[in-house]
């Protein structure tokens, strides 16, 4: 009983016979979808596959609520708050620019007109990995987060920097050099006295690490890299050579590997699923750049929360 | 012979390639790498709690110098801490519901602990302006939160892998050819995600 009449007479050719998806595409559009003598497991699939998409869809919903709405990254200060003169905030970016250049660590001011009734610990840490600060090798980013209405600051610190700048070290600079101004109003002496804190840690570390890394710079090359490449290549042709070896000795799959010009080819199908499988890869890690303004963005970092708060 | 034969050697390896891809397009390989994922980010659970409990001994140390009278709190801070050290949960056994209760609840003890411990450190100003006390202190929060963080990436993680291997096409692979069983996640409990709030 095809109803559709389209499958008629070819059911027992399976090469013509359209695909079950297909079909099940047709018949959950079409009436009479029941009396259908479909293939009950293949209904039941789709039907759970889309009564799932639907309880993913309505589960998300909440948690898509939940996600507050960060600002852009716009700059190495993001001043949402207005807590900031012109000539300050160019001042702060200027430093700001000046320390990455040398050491790539991103460290970004954010001032915030509000918390979006959330702590600033998941403010600082959800807002630090949507704009993805600091290089991905390194993590190495840095948040300093004013909220100025909730009267809260944190120091968020990526993984990379965290034994640099210690929680300790964070909470110190926060108590010292950021809180006292910020309790007389003086919000750009506070965030300034506070970045220019972040950096002075900072640059102590990176000056250390370049020591560090004159004594093994030549740690991992290009060339080392290469090497790696051609020695996978060759083994991997060696091991096609011993199973071509090995089953021609072994009589009954020789017929099938005599001929050499064939057996080239599994490199490069092989080699075309890799690759295949890598551009899927690195699709994934590639989306992070979030777009951020004046040719500044984030370079792929994340934090686990490191860092300190405070409030004053 | 001749003929099929070499047309034979190039067709199964494109069916064989094509097969992969299809497989590899299909999610074969989600339900492995979304496992790994999870119990990546579990190993980050167990990480940050491990140094939340090496911090513990210092700042026992520390408050026993200022409040040795408060005997009874810290012996349950350094009761809860010993317990908590003693439940392992590796990464191979975080889908054994009773263990990770174990894990869980031993882990909330301490926390619970630790908040009395610094209620009660409110009662001795010197201590409260001990410079070691309030790095150890910093120390403390800044873990407490990234407890929370890794607690937080490793739930996702596991819903991610769950829904993986019950949702179509996912369950298909994982019921054929990984065996794939859920994982356990954490349970909220009232206030364990943040660290108590501290005031000074």
């Amino acid at each position: 009983m095809w109803e559709r009449g389209r499958g008629e007479g070819r059911t027992g050719n399976v090469v013509a016979e359209p695909s079950p998806l297909l079909r099940l595409g047709q018949r959950l559009k079409g009436p009479g979808a029941d009396t259908s003598p479909c293939p009950s497991p293949y209904r039941r699939g789709v039907l759970r596959c889309v009564s799932a998409l639907f309880l993913l869809l309505i589960c998300a919903l909440p948690a898509l609520a939940a996600e507050p709405s960060y600002p852009a990254l716009t700059g190495r200060v993001v001043d949402g708050a207005n807590l900031l003169a012109p000539d300050a905030k160019q001042r702060i970016e200027d430093k700001l620019k000046a320390h990455e250049d040398k050491t790539s660590d991103q460290v970004v001011v954010a001032t915030l007109p509000s918390l979006q009734d959330i702590t600033i610990e998941d403010f600082a840490n959800g807002l630090f990995r949507h704009w993805q600060l600091g290089q991905k090798a390194k993590n190495n980013g840095v948040l300093l987060i004013v909220a100025p209405k909730e009267r809260k600051v944190r120091i968020e610190v990526g993984y990379g920097l965290e034994g640099a700048l210690t929680d300790a070290l964070s909470k110190v600079i926060i108590t010292t050099a950021i809180a006292p101004k910020f309790k007389t109003g003086d919000f750009a002496g506070g965030i300034e006295a506070g970045v220019d804190a972040i950096l002075t840690i900072l640059a102590g570390d990176a000056e250390e690490w370049q020591r560090r890394a004159e004594v093994r710079s030549d740690e991992s090359t290009l060339g080392e890299d290469i090497a790696v490449v051609i020695g996978m290549i060759l083994i991997f042709l060696f091991i096609v050579s011993f199973l071509r070896g090995l089953s021609q000795q072994g009589g009954t799959r020789r017929h099938r590997l005599r001929n050499g010009r064939w057996v080239t080819l599994p490199q490069t199908t092989s080699w075309s699923t890799g690759s295949s499988s890598g551009s899927g890869w690195s699709g994934g890690g590639g989306g992070w750049s979030s777009g951020g303004g004046d040719s500044f963005s984030g370079g792929g970092g994340s934090s686990g929360g490191g860092g300190a708060s405070g409030d004053w | 012979m001749s003929i099929s034969t070499q047309l034979g050697r190039p067709l199964t390896w494109v069916v064989l390639s094509l097969v992969g891809i299809v497989l590899a397009g299909c999610g074969y390989n989600n339900v492995p790498t979304l496992e790994e994922k999870a119990k990546a980010a579990w190993s980050e659970v167990q990480n940050q709690y491990q140094r939340r409990a090496d911090l513990i001994p210092n700042l026992v140390e520390t408050v026993k110098g200022y409040a040795a009278q408060e005997r009874e709190v810290l012996q349950s801070v350094i009761e809860a801490r010993a317990k908590a050290t003693q439940v392992k949960v590796d990464a191979s056994t975080i889908n054994d519901p009773v263990k990770f209760k174990e894990f869980q609840d031993a882990q909330n003890q301490l926390t619970g602990a630790l908040g009395r411990l610094l209620v009660t450190v409110e009662r001795y100003p010197e201590l409260k302006s001990n410079q070691n006390f309030l790095a150890l202190q910093s120390q403390l929060e800044g873990t407490e939160n990234r407890v929370a963080v890794a607690r937080r990436d490793y739930i996702q993680a596991v819903q991610a892998f769950n829904t993986e291997i019950r949702t179509f096409p996912g369950v298909i692979w994982a019921k054929l050819f990984w065996g794939a069983k859920p994982m356990e996640t954490f349970t909220a409990t009232a206030g364990a995600e943040r660290p108590p709030a501290v005031k000074f």
